[in-house]
């Protein structure tokens, strides 16, 4: 027996041990990879493929060189990323003070908040789109109402513009944010907030100081998933925009009814995911998730 | 208990097995047709479809579709969903160049009494409808709106909101019209990047008024119903239904750009022959005299008028009424094979400004 034997005595069974336990998450992750190799590589793989493809069905630039020949391309990324970044600050302006009210009470009015929150979750996408028509629209409900109260003389532009994209777009969002905000929020030990005010904070201080930061990896992951889904919104803004707010999912669709082609539209998506692929890493940079969950 | 579910498996093999025989014996006297849904499809299958297939004694089964690049797609990819579809002329030219259509056989379809340039090699011409600006009679009173395209542009004489389409089709005219281009120079006007140019900034002058780029005839009959906007171009027989149901809309034949609808056939289709037979019986002036009961687009077979197979009141409303025709230009399908792809570019580049 060597003395570093002697120091830990079961260093070779322990290493079999670990590499072992290594290949079997390894067997037990395996249909998920399979899954994700299946549903999501490969047909990414044959997006960016047939994004190369020209209309006379051989390698071609043709389909980025259109983005940058014409302007409309650029604007409707921007269109796409303003909508989506303006959804999520809107979202997390009113879903955070809503989830922290919520993670406040008691389990029971909790819950009961939460059906308020779920039951529009559960309604067709479409539906509400078109109920938000119904409800903005220049002769719609609310207009007519200021108007018949005095508030207001002419009707006001609720919709057909970016208001009323926001507006349909916040409404479908918020869900996704509050949801994994406010299983956070629940998680986090109300006794960290005690022993701050025992240590003389101000109930603003301890949610600056204490709360606010251990709220951020819920916040975080709400956020994210807010933008990632804005990003590919078609419905909503095709509707409440009235062809004012055009998004990069509808030009998809539109340059696939206009050029009898994938690639064209492949392109698209191309772009799209690598600047939101982009996007995210540098956001990533600035904000270390792992960080957050540490401190 | 395993006894009953290998029964059960059994049983539903054999029904499968049945079931398929029964398709492939069936799709010898079956068809599949598609067209656009809504209130226009429903002409179709009361006033056309149904009673042609009757009279044939074939089964006709119908479903709806998103247009031309649905016959791409499916030719390209080898599938075979239909063998008839109905679409607009323009269309159907840009599928013809791309080579997914089979070529119509004028020896079995019967257009010798088809109004001239009512069809074409690719698309056997069916109904004739129009895009006019139609204009909410509240606002403006009856009579009293735009009547014609340079009135719709002109912002000043008819103050108002204005929806335009979200794509170019049939837009791009009505700018060269409203800026005094003579109807028949419309398209010579429009054949240069720099005429295309000169229709967007015609539009570009009124697109601070354009409160909504509508994307579908539903759509616009519904804004005029909702009084959401005083005018918008559009379908006239989306107007004139919607007028039934009590919108308050009109729109006058001066503005009128009259285009056509037809039949054509994907290429490959397995029923290429019946098909063809079919849209022969679908010419027929009784059908098309049925189908404008429904729906304000008139017959392209010139049959109809002559046999009066129409009361004179309802004629009257059809775009292709001689009285109605005269006043409007007709749409060019050979500009759209040309210059779509780069117009509706240019086009949505203005509309994203």
């Amino acid at each position: 027996m060597t003395i570093a034997d002697m120091e830990k005595p079961n260093e070779r069974g322990l290493q079999q041990v670990a590499a072992n336990e290594r290949l079997t998450f390894f067997g037990l992750t395996l249909p998920y990879l399979l899954m994700v190799t299946a549903l999501i590589v490969v047909p990414v793989g044959w997006l960016f493929y047939l994004s190369f493809i020209g209309r006379d069905g051989s390698f071609s630039f043709e389909n980025y060189e259109r983005m940058i020949k014409s302007k409309a391309y650029i604007r409707i990324f921007l269109t796409t990323f303003k909508i989506s970044i303006l959804t999520t600050i809107i979202c997390a302006a009113i879903g955070y003070p809503l989830a922290y009210f919520m993670s406040q009470l008691s389990r029971k009015w909790a819950n009961i908040c939460m059906i308020g929150v779920l039951i529009p979750f559960w309604t067709s996408l479409l539906v509400r789109t078109y109920a938000w028509l119904v409800l903005l629209q220049k002769k719609g409900l609310l207009n007519n109402m200021a108007i018949e109260m005095g508030i207001i003389s002419e009707p006001i532009k609720l919709v057909h513009n970016t208001t009323g994209t926001l507006i349909g777009m916040v409404h479908i969002m918020l869900p996704f944010l509050i949801l994994p905000l406010y299983a956070n929020m629940r998680a986090i030990d109300k006794d960290t907030l005690k022993a701050a005010s025992s240590l003389g904070a101000t109930p603003t201080r301890a949610f600056w100081t204490v709360f606010f930061p251990l709220s951020l990896p819920g916040l975080l992951a709400g956020l994210l998933i807010v933008f990632v889904l804005c990003l590919g919104f078609y419905v909503t803004p095709a509707i409440l925009g009235g062809g004012k707010v055009i998004m990069a999912a509808m030009k998809i669709s539109s340059n696939i009814e206009l050029y009898f082609s994938w690639g064209a539209a492949s392109a698209l998506g191309v772009v799209l995911l690598v600047v939101t692929g982009i996007i995210l890493f540098i956001a990533s940079k600035l904000v270390s998730m792992d960080q957050l969950g540490n401190r | 208990m395993k006894i009953n579910i290998l029964k059960s498996a059994i049983g539903c093999l054999t029904a499968t097995g049945f079931l398929l025989s029964a398709t492939a014996s069936y799709a010898e006297d079956t068809l599949r047709i598609v067209s656009w849904g809504g209130a226009y499809q429903k002409g179709q299958s009361l006033g056309i479809f149904q009673p042609a297939a009757k009279a044939m004694g074939i089964t006709v089964k119908e479903d709806t579709y998103g247009g031309i690049s649905d016959v791409k797609l499916m030719v390209k990819s080898g599938a075979d969903k239909f063998d008839i579809f109905s679409s607009g002329a323009g269309s159907c030219a840009s599928g013809a160049a791309e080579g997914v259509l089979e070529k119509l056989d004028y020896s079995v379809i019967d257009v010798s009494d088809h109004l001239p340039g009512m069809y074409s090699d690719y698309c056997a011409g069916a109904d004739i409808f129009s895009v006019v600006a139609a204009y909410n009679t509240d606002t403006y009173g009856e009579g009293n709106g735009p009547k014609t395209w340079a009135d719709f542009y002109d912002v000043e004489k008819f103050p108002g909101t204005r929806a335009m389409r979200g794509k170019v089709d049939a837009q791009l005219e009505t700018a060269l019209l409203a800026d005094g281009v003579p109807m028949d120079q419309v398209y010579t006007v429009l054949d240069s990047e720099e005429g295309i140019e000169r229709a967007l900034n015609k539009i570009r002058t009124i697109k601070p008024h354009i409160a909504v780029w509508w994307s579908s005839g539903a759509q616009h009959a519904q804004l005029m119903k909702d009084g959401e906007v005083d005018m918008t171009t559009g379908w006239n027989g989306r107007f004139d239904v919607a007028k039934e149901d009590g919108a308050k809309v009109a729109y006058d034949w001066q503005s009128g750009i009259m285009d056509w609808e037809g039949y054509g056939i994907p290429k490959g289709a397995k029923n290429k022959d019946l098909a063809m037979k079919y849209i022969a019986e679908m010419m027929k002036p009784e059908y098309m005299a049925e189908f404008a009961k429904y729906i304000t687009y008139g017959p392209t077979n010139g049959k109809v008028y002559e046999l009066g197979l129409m009361t004179d009141e309802r004629a009257r409303m059809m775009p292709s009424h001689p009285d109605n025709a005269k006043h409007q230009l007709t749409l060019s399908t050979e500009w759209y094979s040309k210059w779509r792809t780069i117009a509706a570019e240019m086009y949505t580049e203005m509309m994203t400004e």
